[in-house]
C-alpha cells in the first residue's frame, strides 16, 4: 500500500456502507474485544491488584485498566479495561489485554516495555491518523503496574520510567516526546497530533516546544 | 446505494433525483452546445441555462439576472462573501456572521480577517442554536458591509430567524446573505418575504447535481468576481456553463418547492418518531438543536458515554448510515465546533449523532435504527470508563 492509499483506507468519513478502513485484526477486536467485564457485577466485585487510569473523555480518549498479579512469578494473571474513544482506541486496549494476558501472563517487567507501537504491530496497521489512538494503552497499563507496586509495598520499584511527566492530563512524558520525535514528528503541531499533548493541559506547551526542539536538534540536526 | 442499506445522512449529500437525472441527460451527448458560442448548437445550449435561470428566479421571486450560477454552494460563499466586502471597502471592513455556519463561511472570514484586515464579530447562539435579531442588532457598526447568517445549520437542524434578521439589515442598510444550502428542500426560499441580499443554493443537497451551485443577488449590489475569465455570467463568474448542471439544478430545486408542504409533513413524523423513541428507549440521551425551528428531516442526538465513530460503525454493521460530530471522525480530529458552539461540553460532543432523513426514508428505516440501536449503546457503553450525567451536562449551559 502507498502512503496515499493509507490516508483512503484510513478515512472513516466514507459512507459505503460495507467496506472496512481498519484491518481485520483492528475490525476483530472492535466487534468482539477481549477481556471486559462481563457484567456490571462482575466489574463492581473484581478485586484489582492495579489500577491505571489516563486521559480524558474531554479531548476523546480515556483508558482505564485493572490488573492482577501473581506476587510469586510477577506475571499479570487477568485483566481488564474500559476504553471511551474511536474503534482504533478500542481495539488496541482490547489487543493489549491480550498480549499481557496470553500464555501464562507476562511478566511485569516485560510489561513494562511495552510501546504503542507493538500494540500497533499486532494490530497489522492502524491509519496513520489512528496512531494516537493507541498511545494510551500503555500508559494506563504502566499506571496500574506502578499502582501494584505501591500496594504490594514495593515503593521503590515505581519507576515512572525514569520520564517526567510533561502534560500531567494526559501523562504525557518527555520519553513520549522523544519517541514521536524520533519517528518523524517534528513540530509542536504533529508532535500534538500523535500525542494529544496540550490539548487539555495547555500549561504544558511552552516546556514540550522546548523538548521538542532539543530532540529534533539532536537527531536531526541543528534547524 | 446498496439495496439494503438505510441511508440517513442526506445532509450530507442527497442521490440525484431520477426526474432531474432525464431532464439533464439530453445536454450531455446531444445538446453540449457551448452557451456562449453564437451558433445554432451554442444558442440551443443557451436556451436552456436561460430556461433553468428563469424557473430559479420565479421560485427565488428574483428577477432571471439576479442569479449567478457557480459551481458548488462553497463557491456561492466564496463569491457572496469575498465579492462583496471586497467591493464595498470604502463603506467600511466589517463583517457579522455566527459561529455556528459552515466552513465554507467560517474559513472565509477568517481568511479575510488575517489577509485583507477585515474585522469579523461572530454571534454566539444559545442552547438551540439560535441567533437573535436583537444580537445582529447589537453587533451592526457604523463601518459593518456584511451579515452572512445560515438559514439553517447543517448539524443541528435549527432555522435561524432570517426574516426578522433581514429586517434589522435592510433598517441599517447592511447586506445581508444568507447560506440556504440545508434549506432548499422544506423551506420557502422567496427573496422578498426573506429580506435577504444574497442567497447561497447548491445542487448536491436537493436531490440534484453535485458540483452545482448559485448565488442570488440582489441588483444593484457591488461586487467583484473571484474567478476571472472569459466573462460568463455577467462577469461573476468566467467559465465554460455546466449546462447538464445548471439545468439539473433547475429542475432539482422546481421539484423540491413544489412538493414542499407534503413531503415536510411526512418527514416531520418520521423525524419525531425517531427523536422520541431513542430518547425515551435509550438512557443519558437527548436532542440537540431547537425542538420545533428546525428542519423536518434532522435529528441530532447525543449519547452520553460514548463516542461516534464507534456508534457509526457499529450501526453500519447493520448497513445504517449517518454521522457523527465526534472529534475521531474529523480530519482535524477537533469535535464539532457546532456543537460546541451550543454549549455541549468536549466530552458530550462526540457522543452526537446526526440523522438526516430524505425521501427514500420510510418507516421501516426508522423502527430498524429504533430496533438496533439501544443494544449497540448498551454495548458501548459497557466498554467505557465515562459516566456523565444529563445534567452535568447540560446544567452549565447558558439560557438554560
Ligand atoms: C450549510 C452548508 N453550507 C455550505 C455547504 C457547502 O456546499 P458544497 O459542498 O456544495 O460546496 C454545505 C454542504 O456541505 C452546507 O451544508
Ligand atoms: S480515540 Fe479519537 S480518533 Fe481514536
Amino acid at each position: 500500500m502507498t502512503s496515499a492509499e493509507k490516508d483512503n483506507y484510513a478515512d472513516v468519513k466514507t459512507k459505503t456502507g460495507k467496506e472496512w478502513f481498519y484491518t481485520d485484526v483492528v475490525k476483530k477486536h472492535f466487534f468482539n474485544p477481549k477481556n471486559l467485564f462481563k457484567t456490571e457485577k462482575e466489574a463492581e466485585n473484581y478485586k484489582a491488584d492495579g489500577v491505571g487510569i489516563v486521559g480524558s473523555p474531554a479531548c476523546g480518549d480515556m483508558m482505564k485498566m485493572w490488573i492482577k498479579v501473581d506476587p510469586k512469578t510477577e506475571r499479570i494473571k487477568d485483566c481488564k479495561w474500559q476504553t471511551f474513544g474511536c474503534a482504533s482506541a478500542i481495539a488496541s486496549t482490547s489487543m493489549l489485554s491480550v498480549m499481557i494476558t496470553e500464555k501464562g501472563g507476562m511478566k511485569l517487567d516485560k510489561a513494562l516495555q511495552i510501546k504503542p507501537q507493538d500494540i500497533v504491530k499486532r494490530l497489522v496497521d492502524l491509519p496513520p491518523r489512528k496512531f494516537h489512538c493507541s498511545v494510551l494503552g500503555d500508559k494506563a497499563l504502566r499506571e496500574a503496574i506502578n499502582v501494584y507496586f505501591e500496594k504490594s509495598g514495593q515503593k521503590d520499584r515505581v519507576v515512572r520510567q525514569g520520564a517526567k511527566i510533561i502534560d500531567k492530563q494526559l501523562k504525557i512524558t518527555d520519553k513520549d516526546i522523544e519517541e514521536a520525535v524520533l519517528e518523524g514528528a517534528t513540530t509542536f503541531e504533529a508532535v500534538q497530533k500523535k500525542t494529544k499533548i496540550g490539548v487539555n493541559d495547555k500549561s504544558c506547551i511552552p516546556e514540550a516546544e522546548q523538548l521538542i526542539r532539543f530532540y529534533r536538534e539532536k537527531y536531526f540536526g541543528p534547524d | 446505494m446498496k439495496s439494503k442499506e438505510i441511508y440517513l445522512d442526506h445532509s450530507a449529500t442527497t442521490y440525484l433525483d431520477p426526474r432531474v437525472k432525464e431532464e439533464m441527460d439530453k445536454y450531455f451527448c446531444d445538446e453540449f452546445g457551448n452557451p456562449g458560442s453564437f451558433n445554432t448548437t451554442g444558442l440551443r445550449a443557451k436556451k436552456a441555462v436561460d430556461k433553468a435561470r428563469k424557473t430559479i428566479a420565479d421560485i427565488l421571486n428574483a428577477k432571471p439576472n439576479e442569479i449567478v450560477f457557480t459551481g458548488s454552494g462553497t463557491e456561492s460563499i466564496n463569491l457572496a462573501i469575498k465579492g462583496v466586502v471586497r467591493a464595498n471597502k470604502d463603506k467600511g471592513k466589517h463583517i457579522i456572521t455566527t459561529t455556528i455556519e459552515h466552513h465554507a463561511v467560517l474559513d472565509t472570514c477568517e481568511y479575510l480577517e488575517r489577509y485583507e484586515e477585515f474585522e469579523v464579530t461572530y454571534l454566539e447562539v444559545d442552547r438551540d442554536g439560535l441567533v437573535t435579531p436583537e444580537q445582529v442588532k447589537k453587533a451592526i457598526r457604523k463601518d459593518t458591509v456584511l451579515i452572512s447568517i445560515m438559514f439553517a445549520n447543517n448539524e443541528i437542524g435549527t432555522i435561524e430567524p432570517i426574516k426578522e434578521i433581514g429586517e434589522v439589515a435592510k433598517k441599517h442598510k447592511v447586506l445581508f446573505h444568507t447560506d440556504a444550502c440545508q434549506a432548499g428542500c422544506s423551506q420557502d426560499l422567496n427573496v422578498e418575504k426573506l429580506n435577504v441580499d444574497l442567497l447561497t443554493l447548491n445542487g448536491s443537497k436537493i436531490y440534484g447535481p453535485k458540483g452545482t451551485g448559485l448565488l442570488y443577488l440582489r441588483k444593484g449590489i457591488k461586487i467583484h468576481p473571484i474567478i476571472h475569465g472569459g466573462g460568463q455570467e455577467r462577469g461573476l463568474r468566467s467559465g465554460t456553463e455546466n449546462v447538464p448542471g445548471i439545468v439539473g439544478l433547475a429542475k432539482a430545486l422546481e421539484i423540491c418547492q413544489k412538493e414542499r408542504n407534503k413531503e415536510n409533513k411526512r418527514l416531520i413524523v418520521l423525524r419525531d418518531k425517531l427523536v422520541k423513541e431513542i430518547t425515551t428507549k435509550i438512557p443519558k440521551t437527548f436532542l440537540n438543536g431547537h425542538p420545533t425551528k428546525r428542519l423536518p428531516n434532522n435529528a441530532n442526538i447525543t449519547i452520553l458515554d460514548i463516542e461516534g465513530e464507534a456508534i457509526m460503525l457499529y450501526m453500519n454493521q447493520y448497513e445504517i448510515c449517518a454521522s457523527s460530530g465526534s472529534a475521531c471522525t474529523s480530519k482535524t480530529l477537533d469535535p464539532s465546533h457546532v456543537i460546541l458552539a451550543i454549549g455541549l461540553p468536549y466530552e458530550a460532543a462526540h457522543g452526537s449523532i446526526r440523522f438526516s432523513l430524505g425521501r427514500r426514508t420510510t418507516e421501516k428505516d426508522i423502527n430498524q435504527v429504533i430496533k438496533v440501536l439501544p443494544d449497540i449503546v448498551k454495548h458501548l457503553r459497557s466498554m467505557s470508563p465515562v459516566n456523565l450525567e444529563v445534567k452535568d451536562v447540560l446544567g452549565g449551559i447558558k439560557n438554560d
